[in-house]
């Protein structure tokens, strides 16, 4: 059986006709107990798993998915990472991510696609590029990797986008950053899945958490459609839903959930080898290998749990496309979903304990979240191991609110995803 | 596109509309003292409702705030009440 994927296993295996690829990971039935069980089978949940069997010795360890790995928004989202944040922490925490996934696909022999095609912040007036110089600064000096482009250099890494004199936003510039890029959503969640599984993780889908095991004011496991299921700390990463998981655990988080849409266009040409984002539309774009471009936005204006998108959205994302590429008008779209993402007041994920005992949060990360999952998964292992932070997701824990140390990326970097 | 109904303005398209927050999401009073917590959940703290919500919205081309109560999953408006006392 190839277990291990290579260049030669899948030599081999193209001369044995493909019959030797075993399942990437088992179907366990749940056990009665883990050290830790994680509800939510996204990238984030995946990760957690992954780090606490790798780095923290753990082996008892379970991720319940109601659905099936990655169905969430892992694998609706639009692929950009970067960490072109503007707060010491931000960029600590997201910079981490990409160092992570520069490494990933070694370390998980799973080919995630990291492309580091670079990620454009499109500047359209003089204020905004001092605007964008001061945020390239703040990146260098916390440590990320910036580059202030004017617009001669902007058109030669982007020749598609809109240099006409009587463009309603015309480009001045750019924020960029090189060893941002696009990763391949899925292999992210299954490749995380085929690494912890050999980890002895197991990993249940199909399993819904119906409720939380409270003894004493302490969680001690879960309640899932396949029963019972204790733990000695729990982990909940489900996103949009974390505020209904929240009101079965007895805590309260900061978050509104909302869709996020995203568009592919039919397979064209190769036009674009970067990522363009214009905060002034809202709107950004790169295309895939496969050729589509793919495109996303800002969020639907109405708080919902529908897993849909609507149309003033689609508008207002589609017309910021077209003000940005002209020459793309034309082209049609094939796919457009959306994903409920988990919206907290400052922009950034909430990382920490619940507010009820033995259960730990990983969500708040709304729009951006799928550039974080290394981290995410790595910092959340490390609380659920400790029960205490590492230094680098502390800023993050939800005490945050009542203290006031907001970390307002929404203000800060004029983040989109 | 969806339409909202207005209690004053009757049926309109969507984007006349903003969501202001959750019903009976009072103000600490601030003739007492407030604590941290307090602040914290009248500023940030949500029930973020999968299935029923009730929450204050705006019309903001007549200016008048008023009670939504709405599914969050199917969207389906389930109706509005009007925030004046007078008329109430
Ligand atoms: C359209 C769109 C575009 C995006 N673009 C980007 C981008 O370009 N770059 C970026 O960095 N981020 C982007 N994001 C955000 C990113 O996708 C998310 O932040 C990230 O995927 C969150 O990962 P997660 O593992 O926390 O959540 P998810 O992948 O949503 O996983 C949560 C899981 O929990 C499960 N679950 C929920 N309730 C239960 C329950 N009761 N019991 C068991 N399981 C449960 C769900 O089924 C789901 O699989 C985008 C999101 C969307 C929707
Ligand atoms: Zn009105």
């Amino acid at each position: 059986m190839t277990r291990h994927f290579s260049a030669f296993g899948v030599f081999r295996e193209g001369l044995r006709g493909h019959k030797g690829w075993a399942p990437m990971w088992r179907s366990p039935a749940p056990k009665l107990k883990y050290d830790v069980v994680i509800v939510g089978g996204g990238g984030h949940g995946l990760a957690t798993a992954y780090y606490l069997a790798k780095n923290h010795g753990m082996s008892r360890i379970a991720v319940v998915e109601k659905g099936w790995l990655g169905g969430g928004n892992t694998g609706r989202n639009t692929t950009v990472i970067r960490s072109n944040y503007f707060y010491p922490e931000s960029t600590a925490l997201y910079d981490l991510s990409v160092r992570l996934y520069e490494g990933l696909s070694r370390d998980i022999n799973y080919n995630v696609m990291f492309s580091q095609r670079g990620m454009m912040v499109l500047s359209h007036s003089e204020s905004e590029m001092e605007i964008a110089a001061r945020t390239v600064n703040a990146m260098k000096l916390n440590g990320a990797d910036a580059e202030l482009l004017d617009a001669r250099d902007v058109q030669k890494k982007a020749p598609i986008l809109n240099y006409r004199d009587d463009a309603r936003y015309p480009i001045h510039g750019a924020i960029w950053q090189g060893r941002g890029g696009t990763g391949r959503h899925d292999a992210v969640a299954w490749g995380y899945a085929r690494a912890a599984d050999r980890l002895g993780v197991d990993i249940i889908q199909n399993c819904e958490v119906t409720g939380f095991l409270i003894e004493g004011g302490t969680c001690k496991g879960v309640e899932t459609t396949q029963g019972v299921i204790r733990a000695g700390r729990v982990g909940v990463a489900t996103a949009g839903h974390s505020s209904v998981l929240a009101q079965m655990g007895g805590y309260k988080l900061p978050l509104h959930s909302y869709a996020l849409q995203a568009f592919v266009t039919e397979a064209i040409k190769p036009v674009m080898d970067t990522v363009a984002f214009s905060p002034m539309t809202g709107s950004y774009f790169s295309q895939s290998d496969k050729g589509g471009l793919v495109i996303g936005g800002g969020l639907d204006r109405i708080p919902s749990y529908a897993q849909r998108g609507n149309t003033p959205e689609q508008e207002n994302v589609l017309s910021g496309i077209i003000d940005m590429a002209p020459a793309l008008a034309k082209v049609k779209l094939l796919r457009h979903w959306a994903g409920i993402v988990d919206v907290s007041p400052d922009s950034s994920p909430l990382i920490g304990p619940s507010g009820t005992d033995g259960i730990f949060v990983n969500c708040g990360w709304g729009t951006g979240g799928f550039k974080a999952i290394p981290a995410g998964g790595y910092l959340f292992a490390h609380l659920l191991a400790n029960g205490a932070h590492h230094e680098i997701s502390r800023p993050f824990d939800l005490n945050r609110f009542g203290t006031g140390a907001l970390i307002d990326e929404a203000a800060g970097s004029g983040i989109a995803h | 596109m969806q339409q909202f109904p207005c209690p004053f303005c009757g049926l309109r398209d969507e984007r006349e509309f903003h969501f202001s927050g959750e019903a009976g999401n009072i103000r600490p009073d601030t003739t007492q003292p407030v604590s941290d917590a307090d602040w914290r959940d009248y500023l940030y703290t949500h029930e973020n409702p999968k299935g029923v919500s009730r929450e204050i919205w705006v019309h903001t081309t007549c200016q008048e705030y008023f009670m939504m109560e709405r599914d969050t999953v199917t969207m389906a408006v389930i109706g509005t009440q009007q925030m004046r006392r007078d008329t109430a």
